[in-house]
């Protein structure tokens, strides 16, 4: 564990000294972006538990009844995978240097993400046609909570999705350049991904 | 198949951002020193806020019937927002966001934060939560009077005040405050882990770094349990759901709702609220390490040790949270798990104190302003403390809990105490910001009232606690159990609390006047070791270190070693030029 | 020297006030000496420590205040003197921590045949509720609360017919009987509080609390909420009499069990359950019906 390598230094001593002496003030080797990304994913992970956390303690209570969820959650599911593959295919052009690929699969991921983000305001509309209130049945309320949470989230890192689009529209065709960006977007569309199949997985079973 | 990161083998000069107009450097500024001065006015100016609603319910508590302008639903008010802006908006602000900000690229040999815009952008998303929380004052009903901790079903019925705009402003202002924070928090702990400068090991680090990190680390992993709590308590009051709000009776009437778990919004809150408690202490208790040590002019005793033993007590912040819990009505079988972990982490926590006062041993201490304010903390912290043993100990806070005791308690630890090492901690780099000394004889005049008095208000309440006597009561009324003295005692602490309040006054005073006319005070002035002192300029300039980042030799505490010239050598003194003289390693 | 003097006597002010003080706990009146003891053993510990530590930094400002020209001793840590100290605080968190638990598997245990009591806190009043000659309480439910049924006693329910209604807000309980408080509320958070008894529980609406106590002298005791519920938080009081065996039963006599309080009001319990019947009907009407195509 490197972590308690550290832990147990003693940086008064003599040896140590002329170890640390060759320090780089870097403690992990990836760009300060993506560490940050990690600690910003770290939080909403701990978001995203509490929420499934209050859904499970909920759901075994006799009042809770099921919504049946409409077929438009699973053509959404499938886009947002879809999206998800088209930014990993956008990252693995900038790897190989292609910059049509990256940028053809890149614009393509967002889109995708803005129809799933469509296709899920329209499945709550369908969802409250149909009656089904939030505040009729817990189970109606976690539905739309954990759906718009997500969703939130998503519609933030099309925000981000959006400023790296612009800079590609205005001209940026240099890979150096996008890399970090495209990279950083990857592992949030996987991260999102990820929550979502959760959410979706919980509430088809309950 | 990821290609590895290779970290430059120079330590590439950061693209400094570059004000271009005076907007640009002193409002929307992205200079982690401007943000800190914005953050700390900032939260300053609202715990002022917090100061006078003090005063305020300390007024009807000392002479109730007294005061026609305080009704019990202005007292509940004052008591909710005086809580939550000291905690929150005040404390945990002003120690991350302030002295975060100001300290960590200062004493890690950073030139700025690693995301400047998004630490702008969190300065100005905090000012609008405070913004917010303030014109909850002003809405129909005025602010939410649920208590700091917001429990449902009170705060969204209507026997409680500002259960409606009040309690939904106060929401949104937490989430906000969290979305703004979140983006602060991430830049600080990036800025510790991946832009030091070279040499700079973590355990070279000062521990008011360790703390404001590990600190920092809490907060993005327990904010977000707030986070919950405030959209789903917003969802029940506005939509009807019913997440935290069971089928009752408001003043009466069946409400809508059906199921709910009031408890459930507690353990959520508690979850946040304990790590909070660590957030505000675990910066204070850093800091105070590096008042000792320089004051003292001896390295910290023990560093190691208080390094883990920030990061257990860190840790263990997240097992504790159902402490407050105890007689919530909650599976009373709980209390064996939680009693214990909660009493573990009074070892980390007193060996902090022990390393802390055998720092002292040996030593050549100089009692500056720092220095008092130091040991007034070590005293007040460690009475805050061992009363934490009393409320921790489940079957202990069973007669205490919800009483003056708590209140007592909580002030002592997380009040009184961290606030002690904010003054100490302005009186220590007041220097470095302004490059002049604050006036001595007005900061022992204000050391000593708030030290005292502070000490004065607090104690007494612990034994009205014992006696009985609940909090969070707008007057004890007729009761068989409780003396007429303990009103005299009430009215005493009063009187105290307003002197002490005034004495602030000479601190604001002091502050503002010697920055003008203080004694200038130079380059280093305390002869301290750490880095943010070795800086070309005082106060240091945009960029922080001049032309060329420092480069790190040592630990941080290299005080009275062993041949060296000076009593002290910086840590930018390369091995063998001890001898020379520290002082003037870089100049 | 003077910085010094401050802090001892911070420390001995602090010892002086803890004894001379006249503000202290009221004399106890329930089996709960033990919560007691266990306050005054974690105040000998804790307190040794605070003394302790105060006057060690005193005596260390005094002894190494700062001399021109000295050096400060250059040892970083000292594995010895850290163990001891880790095992002698552990020792100590354990000297207090395991009375503790002791004490509070006590407090979470029921002695068999403990009477019960409700005890119903509602936006700012108290309200008691004994099981009757049955000894069993009947079911209830906030939805059934309506003018002639208070405590919303489910009228199906055989065992509610003969529990007693506490008239007025003053409950008495027996000497030397342990009772099982089962706590509930009807709006919001309350916490049911005898000074003189060491135990309390919150009372959360849609939940069932409870705590027990023994009483063990007689007097009449203040019932204080101790859970902040709204502007009448402070007001919210009732009084609880420990009388002798006779005097209790004597008492006991006087209230009216829910059938009398009934008929008292000319309402006959068919009533109350087509009442309650029509209550179930109109929730279930409200459930969506609605469901979407496959």
């Amino acid at each position: 564990m490197k972590i308690l390598e550290t832990l147990m230094q003693k940086p008064w001593t003599a040896e140590q000294i002329a170890v640390d002496n060759t320090e780089d003030g870097i403690a992990v080797a990836i760009p300060p972006s993506k560490l940050g990304l990690r600690f910003f994913l770290g939080s909403i992970a701990v978001l995203m538990s509490l929420f499934v956390i209050g859904y499970s303690d909920r759901m075994v209570l006799s009042d809770w009844h099921p919504l049946s969820e409409p077929w438009l959650l699973w053509v959404n599911t499938v886009v947002v995978i879809a999206s998800s593959v088209l930014m990993h295919l956008s990252l693995v052009a900038a790897r190989e240097g292609r910059f049509d690929g990256l940028k053809s699969n890149f614009m393509l991921a967002g889109v995708a993400a803005f129809a799933f983000l469509v296709g899920q305001a329209i499945a709550c509309n369908q969802l409250i046609a149909a009656g089904y209130f939030a505040a009729d049945n817990p189970a109606n309320a976690y539905f739309y909570l954990l759906t718009v949470t997500h969703g939130v989230h998503l519609a933030g890192g099309l925000v981000a999705w959006a400023r790296v689009a612009l800079r590609m529209r205005a001209g940026e065709r240099e890979i150096a350049k996008l890399y970090e960006s495209v990279d950083l977007c990857t592992v949030y569309w996987h991260f999102l991904l990820f929550v979502w199949l959760v959410f979706f997985t919980l509430m088809l079973f309950t | 198949m990821a290609e590895v990161y290779v970290p430059p083998a120079e330590v590439e000069e950061m693209e400094l951002y570059h004000a271009k107009s005076w907007i640009t450097k002193y409002v929307f500024s992205q200079d982690a020193k401007v943000i800190a001065i914005q953050y700390s006015t900032t939260a300053i100016a609202i715990g002022l806020v917090g100061l006078v609603l003090s005063w305020m319910m300390r007024l009807q508590l000392g002479f109730p019937e007294s005061f026609s302008f305080i009704d019990p639903s202005d007292y509940y008010q004052f008591i909710t927002m005086h809580g939550m802006i000291m905690v929150v908006y005040l404390l945990t602000a002003l120690f991350l966001g302030g002295f975060g900000n100001y300290l960590i690229p200062l004493m890690v040999g950073a030139r700025d934060m690693v995301f400047p815009y998004v630490n702008m952008v969190s300065y100005w998303v905090f000012l609008i939560a405070v913004l917010v929380l303030v014109a909850s004052f002003f809405v129909p009903g005025g602010p939410t009077g649920g208590g700091w901790t917001l429990y449902p079903p009170q705060t969204i019925t209507s026997g409680t005040p500002g259960f409606g705009a009040g309690i939904l402003l106060m929401m949104v202002s937490l989430a906000l405050f969290i979305v703004g924070f979140t983006m602060g928090g991430l830049n600080y702990v990036t800025t510790i882990l991946q832009a030091r400068t070279r040499g700079m090991t973590l355990m070279r680090l000062p521990l008011t770094i360790w703390g404001i990190f590990t600190a920092t680390v809490l907060a993005l992993f327990a904010f977000p349990a707030l986070f919950v709590a405030a959209i789903m308590t917003t969802l029940d009051a506005t939509l009807g759901t019913s997440f935290f709000m069971p089928a009752a009776l408001d003043q009466g009437v069946l409400n809508q709702h059906d199921g709910g778990s009031p408890l459930l919004f507690q353990h959520l809150f508690w979850f946040f609220g304990h790590p909070e408690v660590y957030i505000v202490a675990l910066p204070a208790f850093g800091i105070v390490s590096d008042l000792l040590s320089v004051h003292a002019r001896r390295h910290i005793f023990g560093y190691r040790m208080m390094v883990w033993a920030i990061v257990i007590i860190g840790a263990l912040s997240f097992i504790v949270w159902a402490h407050h819990m105890y007689v919530s009505g909650m599976n009373p079988y709980f209390g064996f798990f939680f009693a214990t972990t909660t009493l573990i982490i009074a070892v980390p926590t007193a060996l902090k104190v022990y390393n802390w006062t055998l720092t002292l041993w040996k030593a050549n201490i100089k009692l500056t302003l720092p220095m008092l304010f130091a040991l007034a903390f070590i005293v007040t912290f460690v009475n805050g403390g061992i009363t934490g043993l009393f409320l921790g100990n489940v079957v202990v806070d069973v007669p205490l809990s919800d009483t003056m005791f708590v209140v007592a308690h909580f002030h002592m630890v997380m009040g009184v105490a961290p606030l002690l090492v904010i003054f100490g901690a302005v009186y220590h780099w007041y220097p470095l910001m302004t490059g002049r000394f604050l006036h001595k004889g007005m900061g022992l005049f204000h050391f000593w009232t708030t030290f005292l008095g502070a000490y004065t208000i607090f104690l007494p309440l612990h034994y009205l606690g014992l006696l009985g006597v609940p909090r969070r009561y707008f007057e004890m009324g007729q009761t068989t159990f409780i003396p007429d003295s303990a009103q005299d005692l009430n009215a005493f602490v009063t009187v105290v609390t307003l002197m002490v309040g005034l004495a602030q006054v000479v601190f604001f005073y002091n502050v503002f006047w010697s920055a003008r006319k203080g004694e200038p005070a130079g380059h280093n002035p305390w002869k301290a070791a750490s880095l943010e002192w070795q800086t070309p300029e005082v106060p240091p300039g945009h960029g922080n270190f001049g032309p060329e980042l420092p480069l790190v030799y040592r630990w941080a505490y290299d005080y009275g070693l062993p041949g060296a010239k000076d009593d002290f050598v910086p840590q930018n003194v390369p091995p063998g030029a001890e001898g020379a003289g520290g002082g003037d390693a870089k100049a | 020297m003077i910085v010094a003097i401050g802090l001892i006597l911070v420390a001995v002010g602090t010892v002086v006030f803890h004894f001379v003080s006249p503000w202290w706990w009221t004399p106890i009146a329930s089996n709960w000496g033990y919560i007691d003891d266990t306050i005054i053993l974690t105040f000998w510990i804790t307190g040794v420590v605070f003394v302790a530590v105060v006057l060690f930094s005193a005596y260390c400002i005094v002894k190494f205040k700062y001399r021109e020209g000295v050096r400060a001793q250059y040892k970083p840590e000292d594995h010895k003197l850290e163990w001891w100290l880790t095992i002698l605080t552990s020792v100590g968190v354990a000297a207090m921590l395991i009375p503790g638990l002791f004490v509070w598997n006590q407090y979470v245990t029921v002695p068999e045949g403990a009477a019960q009591v409700e005890a119903m806190g509602k936006q700012w009043s108290w309200h008691y509720r004994l099981p009757g000659a049955d000894g069993k309480m009947g079911k209830s439910n906030v939805r059934l609360i309506n003018d002639d049924n208070p405590f919303g006693i489910d009228p199906k329910d055989p065992n509610g017919l003969d529990d007693v209604l506490v008239d007025g807000a003053n409950l008495a309980l027996p000497m030397n009987k342990p009772v099982k408080f089962l706590l509930r509320s009807v709006d919001v958070l309350h916490n049911f509080y005898v000074p003189e008894f060491r135990a309390k529980m919150d009372m959360v609406p849609g939940a069932i609390t409870y705590f027990w106590v023994e009483p063990t002298r007689e007097g009449t005791f203040d019932v204080l909420c101790f859970e902040l519920c709204g502007v009448g938080h402070h007001a919210m009081r009732s009084q609880v009499e420990v009388k002798s065996q006779a005097d209790y039963d004597a008492w006991l006599k006087e209230q009216k069990t829910f059938k009398k309080a009934l008929a008292d009001n000319e309402v006959t319990i068919e009533q109350l359950i087509k009442r309650a019947d029509d209550q179930t009907k109109k929730m279930k009407d409200a459930l969506p019906k609605g469901h979407l195509t496959h």
